[in-house]
């Protein structure tokens, strides 16, 4: 145990090697176990990239990526296009923000600046609460009963379509929504709301003229951190509508997203094949597009709290 | 838009706001409330302590229940220490350079990750590359890699919220570092850990993307007789009921009953976090 101390070896060895304060057994132990968590970055990165290659050899990045295609299991024509999966992504994403954002928006201003100290103090766990909801308890909402009410108001046969997946995306986009947007919102410094009053501005006029615009990155990185969910769910999305890979934009339609076809067509894909391997490129692009919308949201956010410290 | 008088737009506007809050408010409540009004016919303890029949489409839920259990076991065994102790790096030695940075962006990527994703590193990682097949470890494992990000920031925001003065009354008696965290910064720390262990069990409880790639069954007659053998799980088995058997699709009691005991374990458990936290923010005030 002396050899790990601070003036043992292994301590004068660690301080050459740049660990500043060196303290021994425990210091070397945790920094072991944080590279292990922190690998867990890299691990997922190296087995998508790596079960996912066979399908960029074999298919082409191109046709991959771009193809207008999916019918990976057509006997004769079979075709791993992935253009139509990233398109039900995006319609289905769209809905949902669309519908989420001015009502989240809505409740995030409501929650910081109009409730009532008592409605908020129980407002904001009850917002907490829908964000912890687990997403099959939402896909069944929307398969068992979200369904016949999108059929009824929009006179459709039935309800499975990409709509209905949008609103209960919408749904469970809101929470995560208003719980970061309301803290941008309270970060706001309290002279800058007093300087507009003074100034004979109403509620409403400070609101809009000097504390959105002074909380808007933060709105905006909870705003992409939110559609970043809706993308990356999978089980609401799968019991929603019917999972079909056609390329449109239709709200009435269904359509396929990535994630749900990940999950409905491992199933049947033969570990190590094409397909097995295809899916995987499914994954790789998912990860790149919600490490690309999180960058961006880091970004943002790190901008505004260097304006406001 | 000038013929409305200023105050009168105020109005406009705040009861719009109202309403969205309302409607946020409105849904939990219908959710929940089909929920339960769907599944009171099978809601008794009988649904809890008894296997699921007829092909899941009667009787309770106790495998599936017990599966669950497993599952969390798993991740409080293997996400939080190592998160925890990961969390402690970060807090006290990492420091707060560049090298923080890093961390945390490494921290919040790894939340963002979607749960299908996840399941894919598990499929590749546990149950192919390491030959743990489909299976209860395989799947837990998976799981405790999801909740990872989740523990590590929590605890780490706790440990942080710990004032120096309290580190540097220790430190000025002698204390080691290493003493220092373990008797006065970890016990401090520890309900807003504990906050943060519950919402990541909770998390992991309701997960069905990645178990559903990794090992979940349809339908098994016994309990995993070890954790190499596959298993029922309550998050699958809702959907599993629901999109794979007549009564699910027609939505019979017994899949409301399997959703409103799931939404009940997971919002108690999350309630169960708020209570903590919100104690001891009354507790310390810095």
């Amino acid at each position: 145990m002396k050899l790990i101390n601070r003036t043992g070896a292994f301590g004068r060895a660690a301080a050459r090697v740049g660990f500043k304060g060196f303290d021994g057994a425990p210091h070397l132990i945790l920094f072991i176990i944080t590279l292990i968590s922190a690998s867990v970055l890299v691990a997922v990165a190296a087995f998508l990239i790596f079960g996912s290659l066979q399908a960029f050899n074999v298919i082409g990045p191109v046709e991959l990526l771009f193809g207008e295609s999916w019918r990976p299991t057509s006997f004769f024509n079979q075709a791993f296009g992935m253009l139509p999966l990233m398109v039900g992504t995006f319609l289905v994403s769209f809905l949902a923000s669309i519908i989420a954002i001015p009502i989240g928006l809505g409740c995030t201003i409501y929650l910081a600046e109009i409730a009532h100290p008592r409605i908020r103090a129980f407002l904001k766990p009850a917002i907490e609460l829908l964000a912890g909801i687990p997403s099959v308890v939402y896909g069944l909402f929307a398969m068992l009963i979200l369904q016949g009410w999108v059929a009824q108001v929009f006179g459709l046969q039935h309800g499975y379509v990409a709509l209905n997946g949008g609103i209960i995306l919408a749904v469970m986009m809101i929470p995560i929504m208003v719980s970061l947007a309301e803290d941008a919102i309270s970060a706001v410094p309290r002279e800058l709301r007093e300087a507009s009053y003074a100034l004979g501005a109403t509620r409403w006029e400070t609101m809009r003229s000097v504390v959105l615009p002074a909380a808007m990155s933060g709105i905006l990185a909870a705003i992409i951190l939110s559609i970043m969910r809706a993308v990356g769910e999978t089980m609401a999305v799968l019991m929603a509508f019917n999972q079909t890979p056609i390329l449109t934009l239709d709200p009435f339609s269904g359509v396929q997203t990535m994630t749900a076809t990940i999950a409905i067509e491992m199933g049947e894909a033969a570990v190590g094949g094409l397909h097995y391997s295809a899916l995987f490129a499914v994954g790789v692009v998912l990860f790149v597009i919600t490490l690309l919308m999180n960058t961006i949201a880091n970004r943002i956010m790190s901008r505004y709290a260097e304006a406001y410290r | 838009m000038n013929m409305l008088s200023r105050s009168a737009k105020e109005k406009l506007y705040f009861g719009l706001f109202r309403a969205c809050g309302a409607l946020v408010v409105l849904t939990l409540v219908v959710i929940v409330a089909y929920m339960l009004v769907g599944s009171l016919p099978v809601l008794s303890l009988d649904f809890l302590t008894e296997p699921p029949r007829g092909a899941n489409a009667r009787g309770g839920i106790l495998t599936p229940l017990v599966g669950t259990i497993y599952l969390m076991i798993i991740v409080f065994a293997f996400a939080i220490p190592i998160g925890v102790l990961s969390a402690v790096y970060l807090a006290e030695y990492q420091g707060k350079g560049r090298g923080a940075r890093f961390w945390s962006i490494v921290v919040s990527n790894l939340a963002g990750v979607p749960s299908i994703v996840y399941g894919l590193l598990g499929l590749g990682l546990f149950v192919t590359f390491a030959g743990l097949g489909r299976s209860l470890i395989a799947s837990g494992l998976t799981l405790a890699i999801l909740a990872l990000p989740i523990v590590i920031s929590a605890a780490r925001e706790a440990i942080q919220a710990i004032p120096p003065s309290l580190r540097e009354a220790s430190l000025a008696l002698g204390a080691t570092k290493w003493q220092t965290i373990q008797h006065h910064v970890l016990p401090y720390a520890l309900p807003g850990i504990l906050t943060g262990v519950i919402l990541a069990l909770s998390r992991a409880a309701g997960e069905t993307a990645p178990i559903l790639l990794t090992g979940a069954a349809f339908y098994m007659s016994s309990m995993p007789d070890s954790i190499f053998s596959q298993f029922m799980a309550l998050p699958y088995h809702v959907y599993a009921v629901a999109t794979q058997t007549m009564a699910g699709m027609n939505g019979s009691p017994v899949v409301y009953g399997a959703a409103i005991v799931l939404l009940l374990l997971v919002i108690g458990m999350n309630l169960i976090a708020i209570i903590v936290r919100k104690r001891y923010r009354e507790k310390y005030r810095w």
